[in-house]
């Protein structure tokens, strides 16, 4: 009989050198205070605890089920809480194929999510399309909602789907406080028909 | 698997006739679809039921034509209530007119669409890209 083994001596995990660390913002620091811009910190705060809203139709969806999973693990990444109510999330990650009926439904999502908001197109058929250039299916989500970030793939790879984020991220850190209230955003916001 | 063909106003008399005769006994409907045969003038679209007799498991398959100007067919809802929802998929997408049907709308297709996308006239891909203009993707170049 094979001996069962417990792990009774377990080595203690070495962290040294291995956690990574935000970075402190630039500014000045002296005796018991620090000084750098708000939007900095603001910045970083929003940049790493992004709560995402999964918008997954297909195989896309698959591939970010393994990148929230324990081995790509986005919560490294400060999105441990993945939300399921467009009202409480800050990023909308569209992942498969949105039919031209599904659209209106996307769009409803995108007006739900509060202000500021972020979207990621993930794959080839939410960036344009993809192969299903036909008449029953939208050609990338842009045409009915603004995106920040597209993903190419098809699907695309966890680590692609990653760096999309990570590439969110640094929109999120560097945004500035004001570009809500921009006139280009609002141009923006209207060439979609949002108020 | 046998197949045959009948004028357009006998359907219900004859899917009718099929449910009832005791040594036919068609009583289940697994499809109603259609043909676009855009060539063939007076006979352009061809609706197709497929019928199946389940207790000694034969199939059929049965054809009416009809002419693209005049699309219009008796509906088989008061034979068969699955025939609802399969007479909305033909009309959503080839445009038969069931007439007599409880509730003829589009089911799958976005109900602001203005045609029958698999009518052979109009190009399946999406004519709204401006990116794909080789006529490999069904723009620019000739469909033939």
């Amino acid at each position: 009989m094979r001996p069962v083994r417990f792990n009774i001596n377990p080595i203690p995990a070495n962290t040294k050198d291995s956690l990574a660390m935000v970075e402190a913002p630039e500014g000045y620091s002296g005796e018991g205070f620090f000084a750098t811009k708000l939007s900095d910190v603001v910045g970083l705060a929003r940049k790493n605890s992004l709560w995402p809203l999964p918008f997954a139709t297909s195989c896309c969806g698959i591939e970010f089920m393994a990148t929230m999973a324990s081995h790509y693990d986005l919560a490294r990444f400060g999105s441990e809480r993945v939300g399921f109510s467009p009202r409480q999330c800050d990023l909308l990650m569209v992942m498969g194929t949105i039919a031209k009926k599904m659209a209106p439904v996307l769009r409803q999502v995108y007006l739900q999510m509060a202000e500021p908001r972020w979207v990621i197109a993930v794959g080839a058929c939410a960036s344009s399309g993809g192969i299903f250039d036909t008449y029953s299916v939208l050609q990338g989500i842009d045409q009915v909602i603004p995106v920040d970030v597209y993903v190419p793939g098809c699907p695309p790879r966890p680590e692609a789907i990653l760096d999309g984020f990570m590439k969110v991220q640094d929109l999120v850190g560097q945004e500035s406080l004001r570009r809500r209230n921009s006139e280009q955003y609002t141009a923006l916001l209207e060439s979609y028909g949002i108020q | 698997m046998a197949s045959f063909e009948a004028p357009k106003e006998a359907n219900l008399k004859i899917l009718q006739f099929l449910y009832d005769e005791p040594s036919l006994a068609f009583q289940f409907l697994t499809d109603i679809t259609a043909v676009h045969y855009p060539d063939d003038s007076g006979r352009e679209l061809a609706v197709v039921y497929h019928l199946h007799n389940l207790v000694e498991n034969v199939r059929l398959r049965f054809k009416v034509f009809t002419s693209i100007e005049d699309p219009t067919i008796f509906t088989a809802t008061q034979l068969f209530s699955s025939a609802n929802w399969m007479e909305r998929e033909t009309y959503d997408f080839f445009g038969i007119q069931f007439v007599g049907h409880p509730n003829l709308k589009r089911i799958l297709n976005v109900d602001e669409m203005d045609y029958f996308p698999l009518r052979k006239e109009f190009p399946l891909e999406d004519q709204t890209r401006i990116d794909k203009d080789d006529e490999m993707f069904g723009r620019g170049g000739s469909i033939r």
